[in-house]
């Protein structure tokens, strides 16, 4: 891969897609080969909003390169506190290290903060727009558990919202895979990712109810249903509680049906299903050490 | 008022914007950037009887020759358009509008949570669809209404 910027899954070919996991592959199979890739290597990571898996992994990845990270710390212990841009903030960033890693509560933040600097800028989540990273660590957990050819995926929960399915959309799109995106009418797939969908020519149906597509899938990737996206807490209830999955829902799936999910979880996957054959959603998690390691050895 | 009265009242130099759709002749100014705080002498015909448009908006804007470029965002929202330049009260040059690729700095993105809407220094830029807009930031898709995004400041 050969990109100044990471900033949407659909800057991404299958080509480069591809690059990354068979990278990643060869680091989980034998990570002290990569220890002193990157050993000069300081990455910024300034996250705007809250994160524990995508900030920390990223962290693990460069140190594990041999590489360092310095941390902008807090929005509160920050700058931005008083009142300095982004585009401020990433261009003083830039001059300390040699990429940033960027989440923002705002659409095109990535977008914007590439305009403004020289170094490599990794999207790790735009309010509601894309979170590319997270796609190559979930498409390196399809390929190990259900493979990326002739596949069929299911995505349920806060489609409109979910930047995680934004993006997997997007890079799904460039395999041979069937999609069925299961959701409220109120949280179906935002405009913009149906209209570059539909561009693609994918293969792509939207449902209500999850029982009408469960039995044909190789992948059901489950999303939070958000509080706040809801006028009042009963609506919430009662749409939520449609769309949760546990163990005995999965009866009606395939044996070797994969459940993901990007976490953090409420309730919409119950934890009696952690304990089936089906659950893959820690290992997707584990996964974002490697692939992000993989990412950032093609981009620094 | 016919169009042959319009072309009657004519001007000196500047640019007569015509076969604007009916109502949109303030979006017209807008997009070029005419608030009548620099001066410019600017007549408006709004709702004018036309034979191709049913009604019709008429623009003239007196010393002040349209780009191309200004001409072709003019097709968002008056896709049928037709430009005269006038010089020395002689059409000079008859431009049509084209859709460009994208423009920049003349919408505003209707998300109110897109960066573009922050204290940021960046312009809006749009990339121009088929049937309608693209957020280059944020991806925010627009078809209808268009004209309500036509930035005031």
């Amino acid at each position: 891969m050969r990109h100044d910027h990471l900033i949407g899954a659909n800057q991404l070919s299958r080509a480069d897609i591809e690059a990354v996991l068979d990278r990643a592959a060869e680091i989980d199979a034998d990570p002290s080969a990569f220890a002193d890739a990157h050993p000069d290597a300081l990455l910024g990571l300034c996250f705007f909003e809250p994160s524990t898996r995508t900030r920390m992994s990223f962290d693990t990845a460069i140190k594990r390169l041999g590489g360092d990270s310095v941390d902008m710390g807090t929005v509160e212990s920050s700058s931005v506190k008083k009142g300095e841009s982004l585009a401020d903030t990433v261009r003083v960033i830039a001059g300390y290290t040699d990429g940033i890693v960027l989440r923002h509560p705002s659409e095109g933040a990535a977008t914007m903060a590439a305009e403004f600097v020289d170094v490599p800028v990794i999207n790790a989540g735009d309010g509601a727009g894309q979170h590319p990273t997270q796609t190559l660590l979930d498409l390196y957990t399809i390929r190990e558990n259900a493979g990326l050819d002739d596949l069929t995926v299911g995505v349920m929960g806060d489609l409109k919202y979910g930047r995680t399915v934004h993006s997997l959309a997007a890079a799904l799109t460039t395999f041979d895979a069937r999609m069925h995106f299961v959701s409220p009418e109120s949280l179906r797939l935002p405009r913009n990712v149906r209209f570059d969908l539909h561009e693609s020519g994918a293969v792509v149906k939207e449902h209500t109810d999850l029982d009408d597509v469960l039995g044909e899938l190789d992948v059901l990737y489950v999303t939070r249903i958000q509080r706040e996206r809801f006028p009042d807490e009963n609506e919430y209830r009662e749409v939520a509680g449609e769309y949760r999955i546990d163990a005995d829902a999965l009866d009606a799936a395939r044996d070797d049906l994969t459940v993901m999910h990007p976490l953090p979880r409420v309730d919409e996957i119950a934890s009696n299903v952690d304990e089936t054959d089906h659950a893959h959603y820690f290992e997707q998690a584990h996964n974002g050490v490697p692939v992000r390691m993989a990412l950032l050895d093609s981009m620094l | 008022m016919t169009d042959k009265q319009l072309r009657v009242s004519k001007i000196e130099n500047g640019t007569v914007i015509d076969h604007v759709p009916g109502g949109q002749a303030l979006n017209v100014l807008a997009i070029v950037g005419i608030d009548g705080s620099g001066g410019e002498q600017v007549s408006v015909g709004m709702n004018v009887p036309s034979d191709r448009l049913g009604r019709k908006d008429v623009v003239k804007i007196e010393d002040r020759e349209l780009s191309p470029e200004e001409v072709d965002v003019l097709s968002l929202i008056a896709p049928r358009a037709t430009i005269n330049i006038v010089r020395e009260y002689e059409v000079s040059e008859k431009l049509r509008v084209s859709r460009p690729e994208r423009v920049v700095g003349v919408l505003s993105c209707p998300n109110a949570n897109c960066i573009t809407t922050e204290e940021e220094p960046v312009e809006s830029s749009f990339e121009v669809l088929s049937d309608g807009v693209r957020c280059g930031y944020c991806d925010t898709i627009v078809r209808d209404e268009i004209a309500d995004l036509i930035d005031n400041d």
